[in-house]
């Protein structure tokens, strides 16, 4: 069967050439979007009538002889959380529906500036809380490969929307493993950059010390070729990283020489045996390529989780403090003061997860627990951050799984705990702020598997460059 | 294990500015009492010899000058979004 889509790079250059047009390419997206999207519910809503605008000024831009860009007329998705005109952006909450974007986020705007046109917005667990899009607070996004299981999240609607092919990548967010887990659940290529590698104004912010920016693509060359667009400092945002001179998609082909360490902790409890199976085949493949694969240890990483739910709710509850219905559209009419418009509008406003955390964050902030807590985690932190940095000065990657299991079914994992567990493999990564990039590397009873590559802080592009030399070995 | 009582979770709710349900404080009670149990393996960790990690950016106090540039983000379409507005004011409810 023919691919839906062309390479990125191929679909700009057949636009800027005048062999194919934008508009054709967004009225291809959309009608996969009106045919598929009733059934697996990946997206939100689309941004049609700006998109076929943007799509027709481009046609004529090139008519009249102007190169448009990287991205000429390449549609894409972006997670519901990104603030783009013309649609709301919910971040898939009650409490932010209706609520038109004012200004579009750098990532967008600089998408848009290379001649991309963002035709949808897609699912995502509420605020971006949870492993599954169960907690959106619309609807729960289905999983390509079987209906009745998850397509992962937060970031399910973009991991699923790719492998539906309703446009040839689209935006995620990964606070602890957004991108990744869903990626690895719908059989797609996941990134999770350096942290601070992309600005992320104009983003709903969930965690502000683990907040990233990524893509998600049926290819990594796409997948670089989108970062590559994005990465950069912006001075809407104080934390972005300077990026390299060369091009993120400027990418290697081999593993030879390359070390790579496989994380036994990784290996040590609750993996699937199916799915580990798959994964060892794969990291066979990685050694057949050329690489050096030896096991390494990372004694704390089974304290990354801990860490990681005591940091990022702190985290967030701050953040979601702002949602206190008079500034984003949303409040409660029945309130007769102030005081009790913050508390209902924030009662009614918000599902049960963001609650959940948002004391949980109060708790581990709040005087008497703060030390124990929140101090103690960010300590573990450092320790966790020292042994990440002492194994990549002998090893160049890490290789490991990105989800314990497959695509769990959707009526599964309802203890919060238990949903918890799903991001143990990727929130070591986020909170010593590495790149990682979810693979897909086969298949465990017939669902996708995805393999967890990672690297130093800011080895992007050696990163994206094992990447495709795995992809691209037989 | 570290158990919330139920003064605990009305005290919680009251800082994050919620309100509860005699189900939600039965529920939550429960809940964020599983989570705190979890994140206790940490107590045992020896970090006595380290620091607290912030932020990862490896960035400190970036500046920018100070000019004022032309944002899509205007004072009108900043307020365009708001529940209330007056004139070019967000309304809010009666305070005392």
């Amino acid at each position: 069967m023919a691919k839906t889509w062309d390479s990125v790079a191929i679909m700009a250059d057949q636009v800027n050439s005048g062999k194919a047009s934008a508009l054709a390419n967004v009225e291809k997206s959309l009608e996969i979007i009106a045919k598929k999207n009733p059934e697996f519910q990946a997206v939100i809503t689309t941004v049609e009538k700006r998109a076929k605008k943007r799509a027709k000024e481009i046609d004529d831009k090139v008519k009249s002889g102007e190169k448009v860009g990287k991205l000429a007329g390449v549609p894409f998705i972006a997670k519901d959380n990104f603030l783009v005109f013309g649609a709301e952006t919910t971040a898939g909450s009650n409490m932010l529906k209706g609520f038109n974007a004012p200004y579009q986020s750098t990532a967008v705007e600089r998408l848009e500036a290379e001649g991309a046109i963002c035709v949808a917005k897609s699912n995502l667990d509420a605020f971006g809380h949870g492993g599954s899009t169960k907690n959106s607070d619309f609807f729960v996004t289905k999983n390509p490969h079987d209906k009745t299981r998850v397509a992962g999240g937060s970031s399910g609607g973009s991991a699923a929307a790719v492998a539906l092919e309703m446009a040839p990548f689209a935006l995620g967010t990964d606070t602890g493993g957004s991108v990744r887990q869903p990626a690895s659940f719908c059989g797609v290529v996941g990134y999770k950059p350096s942290y601070g590698l992309v600005s992320r104004s104009g983003v709903v912010a969930m965690a502000s010390s683990t907040d990233t920016i990524g893509a998600l693509a049926g290819s990594v060359s796409d997948t670089a070729l989108v970062m590559d667009v994005m990465a950069g400092v912006d001075e809407l945002d104080g934390t972005t990283i300077k990026r390299d001179d060369r091009s993120y998609a400027d990418l290697g082909t081999s593993l030879k020489g390359k070390k790579i360490g496989v994380v036994k902790e990784h290996f040590d409890e609750g993996l699937d045996p199916a799915v580990e199976k798959t994964l060892r085949a794969s990291i066979e493949k990685l050694e057949a390529s050329g690489a050096t694969v030896e096991e390494v240890s990372l004694p704390s990483l089974p304290l990354a989780l801990a860490v990681y739910y005591i940091i990022v709710p702190a985290e967030l509850s701050s953040n979601l403090s702002r949602h206190d219905g008079q500034r984003y559209n949303y409040s409660s009419d029945k309130a007769k003061d102030l005081a009790e418009s913050y508390t209902l509008s924030r009662t009614t406003g918000f599902g049960d997860e963001a609650k959940r955390r948002i004391m949980m964050g109060t708790h581990v902030l709040s005087s008497g627990y703060y030390e124990a807590y929140y101090k103690k985690a960010q300590t573990v932190r450092t320790k966790l951050i020292n042994e990440f940095k002492d194994i990549f000065i002998k090893y160049d990657f890490l290789v490991g799984p990105v989800s314990p299991t497959t695509a769990f079914k959707i009526d599964e994992n309802e203890d919060p705990v238990q949903m918890y567990l799903q991001d143990i493999m990727t929130v070591a990564a986020s909170l010593v702020g590495v790149p990682s990039i979810s693979l897909p590397c086969g298949e465990a009873d017939g669902l996708p598997v995805g393999m967890q590559l990672m690297a130093d802080q800011k080895k992007d592009r050696e990163l994206l460059s094992a990447a495709a030399a795995y992809e691209g070995a037989e | 294990m570290s158990k919330l009582t139920r003064e605990q979770v009305l005290k919680l709710a009251k800082l994050s500015q919620l309100t509860l349900t005699e189900e939600e404080i039965e529920r939550l009670g429960k809940e964020l009492s599983s989570i705190l149990g979890y994140v206790e393996r940490l107590n045992d960790v020896d970090v006595s010899s380290l620091k607290p990690t912030y932020q990862v950016s490896g960035l400190n106090n970036v500046m920018r000058e100070d000019v004022v540039k032309e944002q899509q983000a205007t004072p009108d379409v900043l307020l365009a979004g708001a529940p209330k507005t007056s004139e070019r004011y967000i309304k809010v409810g009666r305070m005392i």
